[in-house]
């Protein structure tokens, strides 16, 4: 083992940069023409097919793998973007093993579905690697709508507006476009800058001016913007993060996930970043997994996943759990943070057992710990936005929140889950419902 | 996107899908879904005469062959033509013409071989709106027993005797569909032409029988204990269709004929395949029984594509191959290429060496070590290797350029052509010569 490894602290190149590039390969690499067709060549072209109605924007599954199985993998991208213009972004990050490929007729009958998302990734693969942008703008319309948020709804937003003759000023707070693509989806699913090409490549469809650095209550006001513009669409996504709450969350080694992630995916060499030799992760969705595995991929020693339920009731699916299984991640369950210890910095957090309904059991435990980060969830942010429902703007089924003239999709809107294909799929379906209502 | 209008014997449609007359042209229903999911035309299942429809069997009419994960290849039916009234059709045939006017819709008809039957119901057909007729020559059970069909598409002289009916009594475009199961498809082609035919449709189902059932000793569909033999379709009949379409398509007898090619066109490709080799447009039956009407999207999005990337129109397409569709005697023996593996794409799982060895020319070496190779001096160039290779492009076969050596002959490669007419072992050559 190498001697880095077992040294205590927060520290950088546990593992030399060749170790850490492999470790962080693609997690799904891409399949070749002769996989591909092979892969192709399974798909039933079921009627009404499930993994359609499964999949949050609905792409014609079916018609696309006939496409590639009939050697048209152009054809079978523009069925894809036509539906879902990150299309490329979501065959790498969707969790299909709970969306297209749970409810593909394959996995029900052989528990192996045909492979959607690899499909669909060579399918978009293919016309990104030709620099093609498959859409061309409807005649100017002469509206212009302001897009909040580039994430994964703005940008599906801005596009489907675009492409239908609006001009799109496209606003973030962040110095770079895609919102979590670029900051927060795990290095391993989206490799060499995908997520800046894909904006690129997004961008083609002209009519998007995209303004980073503007926020939202800080640069400019809704208000403002409702005066100036002929609709407003918000995809800010979730920015704050929920605390602790327990005695020692300020002590040094302790930070929020989605902050490590965040640094991690801008890191320009890995081996700069630094990890824990003891990382304790607090949380059971798939920012917990996330953080979890990449700290291990950096060379953690000892990373262990801490979630208060029992582990059937982790917001990572099955999939996620045994991928951070298999890299050596400890999963504990049933159990709530009690205190973190230690001088100045941290060293130890200590847990206390709970049931499924939180009530704590009084049995206490303690794991070492050099780094710990907070994964229990992400919370919208900002004032003067539309009247909220729970902790989300409250929209209807196309996006509409309670002030006129202002759509909301993504994270920060209520209803779907909170994933990438979700947010474009609420993008979108707003783009159309402003479109209706701006052209009548 | 390439423009895929097709214009056939004057007939508009907006792409060169049709779906050919069968079960899912039978209705009004089902053909407004056709329309609705894209097809460009279609031709309505085959009508009869005024008076009681046909009756179909009440057991099983399809008999079906599958390949590997259960992949239809190849469908048998015993099905009649329309079994339901004539009148019925026609209501709705006008029905449906009358609201989707671009779409080419095609009266399928078949009554009984006798002037006064065709000239009574051709302006029944007309009055629809139908933009055309396609006289059902082909039909291979059942209505052939009945001295239709296939029994008339057996006889050229009918054929042609039918035809000038039809072309007296109506001014509709006239199609005849050729039946497969003659020995010699030109000769009817030639007869519907000769009647004076605007074109030819082919191939209608092929007789056969797919299975046997081995417990009642009866071929399958089995009906109460026997069976008959049906027409065969779908896409094990593509290559048997592509060949006769082309026949027609190089006979200079009937330069020019517009041909509808039918006979297991599944995909874009197998759509394109038969344009290229003459066909005017395509017709569908068993795909979209096997698949639904939904897999027109991919034949038209598949076609535009290639149309493009060939940078062609569509009417430059048709027939582009005909020219070179050539007899035996005239390949050029003196092209002379060798089997080659990709050593990076190989699998190493020996179906090539296995298919060399037992059956061909011994021309594949395998090493301990499972690596493939062509012993290039054994090698006859036959192609079976790339056929049995699972892994597509893999084994490639290579011209061998003109001056190098043949190592199987130790000859020189001759960069002139020369084919069979011209070799020494020719014994009609050898005469010429002598
Ligand atoms: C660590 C992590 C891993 C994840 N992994 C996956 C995964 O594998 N698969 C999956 O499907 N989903 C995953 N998700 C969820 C997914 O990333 C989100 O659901 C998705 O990005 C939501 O898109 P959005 O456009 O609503 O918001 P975001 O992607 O959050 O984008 C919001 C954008 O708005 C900007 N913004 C916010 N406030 C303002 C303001 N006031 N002014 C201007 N701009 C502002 C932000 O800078 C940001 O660019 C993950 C999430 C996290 C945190
Ligand atoms: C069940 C069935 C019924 C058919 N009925 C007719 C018919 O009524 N009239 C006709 O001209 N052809 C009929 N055909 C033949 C088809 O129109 C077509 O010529 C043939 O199936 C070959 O095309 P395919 O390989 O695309 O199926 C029928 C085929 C099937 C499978
Ligand atoms: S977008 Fe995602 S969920 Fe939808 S089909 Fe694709 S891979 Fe599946």
């Amino acid at each position: 083992m190498d001697p880095k490894a077992l040294v205590s602290g927060i520290m950088p190149g546990r593992m030399d940069t060749a170790a850490i590039e492999a470790a962080f390969g693609d997690l799904h690499p891409p399949l070749d023409d002769h996989e591909a067709l092979v892969a192709a060549d399974r798909c039933y072209f079921c009627h009404d097919a499930p993994c359609q109605t499964a999949c949050p924007t609905e792409i014609d599954i079916p018609l696309f793998i006939r496409q590639i199985a009939t050697g048209t993998p152009e054809a079978a991208a523009r069925t894809i973007l036509s539906q879902n213009i990150l299309g490329g972004m979501c065959a790498r990050v969707c969790p299909t093993e709970t969306l297209c490929e749970e409810v593909c007729v394959r996995e029900v009958a052989e528990g192996k579905p045909v492979e959607i998302g690899r499909l669909q990734r060579y399918a978009t693969d293919t016309v990104m690697a030709q620099n093609v942008h498959p859409f061309e703008r409807d005649a100017a319309t002469g509206k212009r709508i302001a897009v909040v948020g580039a994430g994964p709804a703005g940008l599906a937003c801005a596009h489907r507006l675009a492409m239908m003759g609006h001009d799109v000023v496209l606003m973030d707070a962040r110095p770079k476009p895609g919102g979590l693509n670029e900051y927060g989806i795990a290095a391993y699913k989206s490799t060499e800058d995908f997520a800046a090409r894909e904006v690129a490549w997004l961008m083609q469809i002209g009519g998007i001016e995209l303004r980073n650095g503007v926020a939202l209550g800080r640069d400019v006001t809704l208000e403002a913007l409702k005066a100036e513009y002929d609709a407003v669409f918000l995809g800010l996504g979730l920015g704050g993060v929920n605390a602790l709450g327990v005695d020692g969350d300020d002590r040094e080694g302790v930070a929020d996930a989605v902050s490590f992630i965040a640094d991690l995916r801008q890191a320009s060499d890995l081996a700069t970043l630094p990890v824990g030799r003891d990382v304790v992760v607090i949380g059971g969705g798939m920012t917990a997994v996330d953080a979890a595995v990449q700290s291990k991929l950096l060379g953690a020693l000892n990373v262990t996943i801490v979630y208060r339920r029992s582990q059937a009731r982790m917001a990572a699916s099955v999939y996620e759990q045994e991928l951070a299984q298999s890299k050596g991640v400890r999963i504990i369950c049933s159990a709530s943070p009690v205190s973190v210890h230690g001088n100045g910095a941290v060293r130890e957090i200590e847990f206390e057992f709970t049931d499924d309904a939180l009530a704590r059991t009084g049995e206490r435990f303690r794991l070492p710990a050099d780094q710990v980060f907070r994964a229990i969830g992400q919370t919208l942010t900002g004032e003067g936005l539309p009247a909220l429902e729970g902790r989300k703007i409250a929209v209807d089924g196309t996006g509409r929140t309670s002030l006129e003239g202002v759509w909301a999709g993504g994270d920060c809107a209520s209803g779907g889950d909170d994933l990438t294909v979700t947010a474009v799929a609420e993008g979108r379906d707003a783009a159309e419902d402003i479109h209706m209502s701006l052209m009548g | 996107m390439a423009d895929l209008t097709s214009n056939f014997i004057g007939i508009k449609s907006p792409n060169p899908f049709w779906l050919a007359s069968a079960p899912p042209t039978d209705k009004e229903y089902n053909v407004r879904r056709a329309f609705e999911a894209g097809w460009g035309g279609v031709v309505w299942k085959t009508l009869g005469e005024q008076g009681p429809p046909v009756v179909n069997v009440n057991g099983p009419r399809y008999g079906a062959i599958w390949g590997a994960d259960r992949r239809l290849l190849g469908l048998n039916n015993i099905e009649l033509i329309t079994d339901r009234p004539l009148e019925v059709n026609l209501r709705e045939m006008k029905s449906v013409k009358r609201d989707y006017p671009d779409r080419a819709l095609i009266a399928s008809i078949m009554v009984p071989c006798t002037e006064e039957a065709w000239k009574a119901i051709l302006p029944l057909v007309e009055e629809t709106g139908a933009d055309g007729v396609e006289l059902n020559f082909g039909c291979p059970h059942g209505m052939s027993e009945r001295g239709m069909g296939s029994a008339v598409g057996q006889v050229p002289e009918y054929i042609e005797m039918v035809t000038r009916w039809v072309k007296q009594y109506t001014r509709m475009p006239c199609i005849v569909k050729l039946t497969p199961n003659i020995t010699d498809i030109r000769k009817p082609a030639m007869a519907a032409h000769a009647g004076g035919a605007d074109a030819v449709s082919l191939i209608n189902t092929i007789n056969s029988i797919t299975s046997v059932d081995l417990d009642l000793f009866a071929p399958e569909p089995t009906i109460d204990g026997k069976g008959a033999h049906g027409g065969y379709c779908g896409p094990a009949v593509k290559p048997i269709a592509l060949n006769m379409v082309a026949e027609i398509a190089r006979s200079p007898e009937m330069r020019g004929l517009p041909i509808s090619g039918i006979g297991g066109v599944t995909t874009w490709k197998d759509a394109a395949e038969f344009m290229a080799l003459g066909a005017g447009n395509v017709q569908v039956c068993t795909a979209a029984m096997t698949y639904g009407f939904k897999i027109v999207q991919e034949m038209i999005s598949g076609l535009a594509q290639y149309l493009d990337e060939k940078e062609i129109t569509l009417p430059d397409l048709v027939g582009r191959a005909v020219p070179n569709v050539s007899d035996w005697q005239n390949l050029n023996l003196n092209y002379i290429s060798k089997a080659k593996i990709d050593q990076d794409l190989c699998i190493s799982c020996g179906r090539c060496y296995a298919a060399c060895e037992d059956t061909s020319h011994q021309a594949i070496d395998m090493s301990d070590d499972r690596v493939f190779t062509v012993k290039d001096d054994e090698c006859v160039a036959c192609n079976l290797c790339v056929n049995v290779c699972p892994v597509e492009d893999c084994i490639t076969m290579e011209q061998m350029a003109p001056g190098s050596v043949d190592p199987r002959t130790g000859k020189v490669v001759e960069a002139a052509p020369a084919d069979w007419t011209s070799h020494p072992n020719n014994p009609m050559c050898a005469t010429a010569a002598d």
